[in-house]
């Protein structure tokens, strides 16, 4: 018993390690990625003992700013739910890590190491719950604040989130109906299946529509551009205005920790989430014949890589959108999620059920 | 009047054209990245993947008619091709010109500066001193930019930094081989506001207290300001005044 608690809670650490080491480099993705997709170089100038490394002391310069910065509460405002606003923000975003699967199982010294932090039946329905508790964060900061402005921002928040969480939930009924679980692991092992022997049925083989809106909904949730009308740092005055120092940097961390579960969720529904393509449990077999016979070890770790390198690869497509797409009018967001989305998201569940019923 | 165009079906569609912008961009990173990591192994130099100038180290190359510090140009014995004619300091926009004049031993130039003070923190890099002087004594071709200093008064350029572009306060040593008010020899009135010869008279060059306070500046104009110049040779300071003549 000892054990098994033992064995979660350093694999919980492992997958918030990651997580928050993956957050805060986006920091420093964020910058370089943009600058180098704009002819620019990019933040390249803190240094440790003259050692620069590309500008990747920048987070930590960031960090220690953030912590010795005033911490402000404005006269006025709720000083309890404006300190616990990014708090809310931050766990909420953290805990849906929790039902992701980051591997197939790991055989460790007698042990059956399921590679997920907590083996959910209704994992779906839980990321789900906990991505909407996201939003208490965001309205708590917008009305602790004292501020009309933060207030409003607070309020387009909660609008926006409320209208593309229900999209994004519909998005992916598809998915259950077709792979007939909430289980997010057994959702990952139904994709471990080949169409014609040679076409790794992921998610967004047989769910690319669902796979499009799921992946709009989803950046309409981490408030990113070009959905930022929450907080559009450059113009808008967004929720976060009257916050300083490390709370300030809390909701900043949110956004990234946010994009990172979302790229996540994507590669964990749509991209086969650790499935390595023509990769079985004795090793590769490949439709053209030839096989690499493999250990089991070695399985389990090329899998987690191969999470890995999706996730990043999905963050990589975030950051590009994000610093390629113009933000969107309010009017012209709500009408894309409720008008276009949130229709498209139906009849692609219609769709699946027919197409269920005719093939079965 | 601009004509809203109308967009084609695709382009409504959005998707396409998402996935247009977002190949643009790409290509940029891809091909950026690419010379970067180039670079990294020592290749490639020639192209440039940023048209950034990482400006402390690798200065941009200027224009070369940029108004930049001023300085003032100097006759062959090395002292300055400046009459003290007044009028730079007539036409400054930013009234940070101050101006001093002094006998010149050659009765063929008359006057020369015994303080000229340029007040960058005041300068709004309008170059009218340089058209307006009638003996190109005063230029803006020095192409120093980082003119920035901790103090108002290390802003103030007086007659050593203008006449020898590479100082700056604090000046150690004075070599400049004329009489003049120097600061570095501890000349009282080497610094400080002079009354302006033209224009309303702004007590103690206060413009704000300037209002309402005619008869004062009146009265200011009237007085003959004593200027008790302790020079090395006092000869040629008698007829130091104000430069009005
Ligand atoms: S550049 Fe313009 S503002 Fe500056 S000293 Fe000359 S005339 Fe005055
Ligand atoms: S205009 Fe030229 S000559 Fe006249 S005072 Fe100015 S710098 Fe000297």
């Amino acid at each position: 018993m000892l054990e098994a608690f033992l064995i979660k809670l350093s694999l919980a650490a492992a997958v918030f390690f990651g997580v928050l080491n993956l957050a805060g480099l986006h920091t420093w993705i964020e910058r370089k990625q943009s600058a180098i997709m704009q002819d620019r170089i990019g933040a390249n100038r803190a240094s440790i003992f003259g050692l620069r490394l590309f500008g990747l002391f920048h987070p930590l310069a960031d960090v220690l700013k953030l912590f010795t910065k005033e911490d402000f509460i404005p006269p006025g405002g709720n000083r309890v739910l404006h300190t616990l606003a990014p708090f809310l923000s931050a766990f909420f975003a953290l805990v849906v890590f929790a039902a992701i699967p980051i591997g197939n199982t790991l055989t460790l010294g007698g042990w059956v190491i399921e590679l997920q932090v907590a083996s959910l039946d209704i994992g779906l329905l839980y990321i789900l719950a906990m991505l909407s508790m996201g939003v208490y964060g965001v309205v708590l900061a917008g009305y602790a604040s004292n501020n009309h402005y933060a207030f409003l921002g607070g309020m387009r928040a909660a609008s926006q989130m409320l209208s593309y969480e229900i999209t994004m939930g519909i998005s992916l009924i598809g998915l259950i109906m077709w792979s007939g679980t909430l289980d997010l692991q057994a959702m990952v092992r139904a994709q471990g299946q080949y169409l014609w022997g040679w076409l790794p049925l992921w998610g967004a083989v047989v769910q690319p529509v669902a796979l499009i809106v799921f992946l709009a909904a989803a950046l309409a949730e981490t408030k990113r551009i070009p959905f930022d009308m929450p907080e559009g740092e450059s113009e808008i005055v967004g929720y976060f205005v009257e916050y300083s120092g490390m709370k300030f940097g809390l909701f900043f961390m949110t956004d990234f920790i946010e994009t990172v579960l979302v790229a996540c969720l994507a590669t964990t529904f749509f991209f086969g989430g650790w499935q390595v393509p023509y990769l079985f449990p004795d090793g590769f077999r490949f439709p053209w014949g030839g096989a690499i016979p493999m250990a089991p070890l070695a399985v389990t770790l090329a899998g987690i890589g191969a999470f890995t390198a999706k996730v990043v690869g999905f963050c990589w497509l975030f950051m590009t959108v994000r610093w390629t797409l113009p933000r969107f009018r309010y009017d012209q967001l709500m009408r894309l999620g409720w008008q276009y989305l949130f229709p498209i998201s139906l009849a692609n569940v219609v769709a699946t059920g027919l197409a269920l019923r005719l093939l079965s | 009047m601009i004509r809203k165009r109308e967009l084609t079906f695709w382009e409504r569609m959005y998707l396409p054209e998402i996935i247009r912008g977002v190949a643009l961009t790409s290509r940029h990173f891809v091909r950026n990245l690419a010379i970067h990591t180039l670079h990294a192994v020592g290749l490639a130099k020639h192209r440039s993947a940023a048209v950034t100038y990482q400006y402390p180290e690798q200065p941009r190359p200027l224009a070369p008619r940029l108004r930049t510090r001023h300085r003032l140009t100097l006759r062959e014995d090395g002292t300055p091709r400046c009459v003290a004619c007044m009028m730079c300091e007539t036409v400054c926009p930013a009234r940070c010109i101050t101006i001093v004049a002094g006998e010149h031993p050659d009765p063929n130039i008359e006057k020369y500066p015994t303080r000229f003070d340029i007040d960058l923190g005041v300068c709004i890099y309008c170059g009218y001193c340089v058209e307006a002087c009638p003996e190109d004594a005063i230029r803006m071709d020095t192409q120093i930019l980082d003119i920035a200093a901790y103090s108002r008064a290390e802003m103030k350029l007086d007659l050593h930094e203008l006449l020898n572009p590479s100082l700056r306060k604090p000046v150690k040593a004075c070599s400049l081989p004329f009489p003049h008010r120097c600061a570095v020899r501890g000349d009282p009135h080497a610094a400080g506001p002079e009354q302006p010869l033209h224009g309303p008279i702004f007590i103690g060059g206060d413009v704000t207290r300037a209002a309402g306070m005619e008869d004062q500046a009146q009265q200011a104009r009237q007085i003959e300001a004593p200027h008790p110049v302790p020079l090395p040779s006092g000869e040629r300071e008698k007829g130091e005044g104000r430069g009005n003549g």
